[in-house]
């Protein structure tokens, strides 16, 4: 079955990786911007930072036949900083014309503070006006429902197009406000910490696939790209069918990311050709 | 070894994830029965209840603050019944 992870870290991840996806039918990989673990302290240090997810990673994720796709962002741990926060943003339009740069994310929020809630809108509207998909972080944890109620009360005060917004991490208790407001989701399958495969089909039968997307994410921290396999084989062993399947895990990426032109896959169907058996 | 405090912190995220899976489970079993409604008079359906009961049972024990004996011990006894 051909597989889109539309979140990933790639270059926090080993070239074995990218080999067993290839092997498990990834076509197509998109790699946000993220925190590297401590908090960068120059301009430059992104600048050459969007440069590897933009440039150099396309070249890895090639030798193993996947597309590689990047969008970029100053971390919401980092926008305690606006002035490096503003000098940043005012590169993302030389990345916007990258041909594999498909927007802005993961901006979002940490811990919902006024700096982060500022960067967060100023990505939002640097988005907006150049025509770019976003793509939004929501909390972790503790600060889950709280953040996510913030991320929507910013967003309602712009003018943005909601279908071109996708709000990642979302669970149990943060997923009907983001899909009634008229967003995309992003479910993000961790081993422990986010949301896990089963409870993901769980709400996929719940509330339908529209509008709905599946990642592992996978980073530096404990994750691992195949909870998205695991993802699938659950929603298979449960009885939905492989075009089912394709529609969440292939053609949902394909309908949201292809919202920019350079994401030029399209979505698939299978067919049983009408040839009798020899 | 351990100390309390640390024995909570190094494994609070762990336990949080499994209890959430139970309660995803559960959930799943009661968006399951409104779908398709309980068969009382089925073998595989009494069978299951009696595992979902053997579950509920031993959320009750892990929920005891102060337990006659070791929860991992009465939970094993709990379900070699089912």
């Amino acid at each position: 079955m051909q597989i889109i992870q539309p979140h990933y870290h790639a270059i926090a991840r080993t070239a074995q990786d990218y080999e067993r996806m290839a092997m498990s039918g990834v076509v197509a990989v998109a790699e946000p911007a993220f925190w590297a673990g401590f908090d960068r302290l120059y301009p430059e240090t992104f600048i050459d930072y969007f440069r590897q997810i933009s440039e150099f990673e396309p070249t890895r994720a090639a030798q193993y036949g996947i597309r590689h796709f990047s969008w970029v962002a100053v971390n919401p741990k980092e926008a305690e900083n606006p002035t490096l926060t503003r000098e940043v943003l005012k590169h993302f339009p030389e990345f916007f014309a990258k041909p594999t740069v498909l927007g802005v994310g993961e901006t979002g929020l940490h811990k919902s503070t006024k700096n982060e809630c500022d960067a967060l809108e100023a990505h939002v509207a640097i988005a907006m006006q150049h025509g770019q998909l976003v793509l939004i972080h929501t909390p972790h944890l503790a600060d889950k429902a709280h953040g996510t109620r913030r991320v929507l009360e910013v967003l309602a005060g712009m003018n943005v197009d909601r279908d071109r917004v996708w709000i990642d991490h979302v669970e149990e208790q943060t997923i009907r406000p983001c899909l009634d407001a008229g967003y995309w989701v992003g479910f993000t399958l961790y081993p422990i910490t986010k949301c896990s495969p089963k409870r993901a089909v769980d709400m996929l039968e719940k509330y339908g696939s529209e509008r709905i997307l599946v990642n592992s994410s996978a980073d530096w921290g404990p994750s691992d790209p195949f909870t998205l396999q695991e993802c699938i084989l659950e929603y298979r062993r449960r009885g939905h069918s492989l075009q089912e399947a394709i529609e969440v895990f292939h053609n949902n990426p394909c309908r949201f990311l292809g919202q920019n032109p350079k994401f030029d896959i399209r979505p698939i169907r299978v067919e049983t050709l009408g040839e009798a058996p020899a | 070894m351990l100390s309390a405090e640390q024995v909570v912190e190094t494994s609070f995220l762990e336990a949080r994830h499994m209890l959430l899976e139970i309660a995803a489970l559960l959930d799943r079993h009661d968006a399951a029965a409104a779908r398709t409604g309980s068969r009382p008079d089925d073998a595989r359906a009494s069978a299951a209840a009696a595992k979902l009961a053997a579950l509920r049972e031993a959320l009750g024990v892990l929920g005891e603050r102060e337990p006659s004996r070791e929860r991992t011990v009465a939970l094993l006894e709990l379900f070699a019944r089912v």
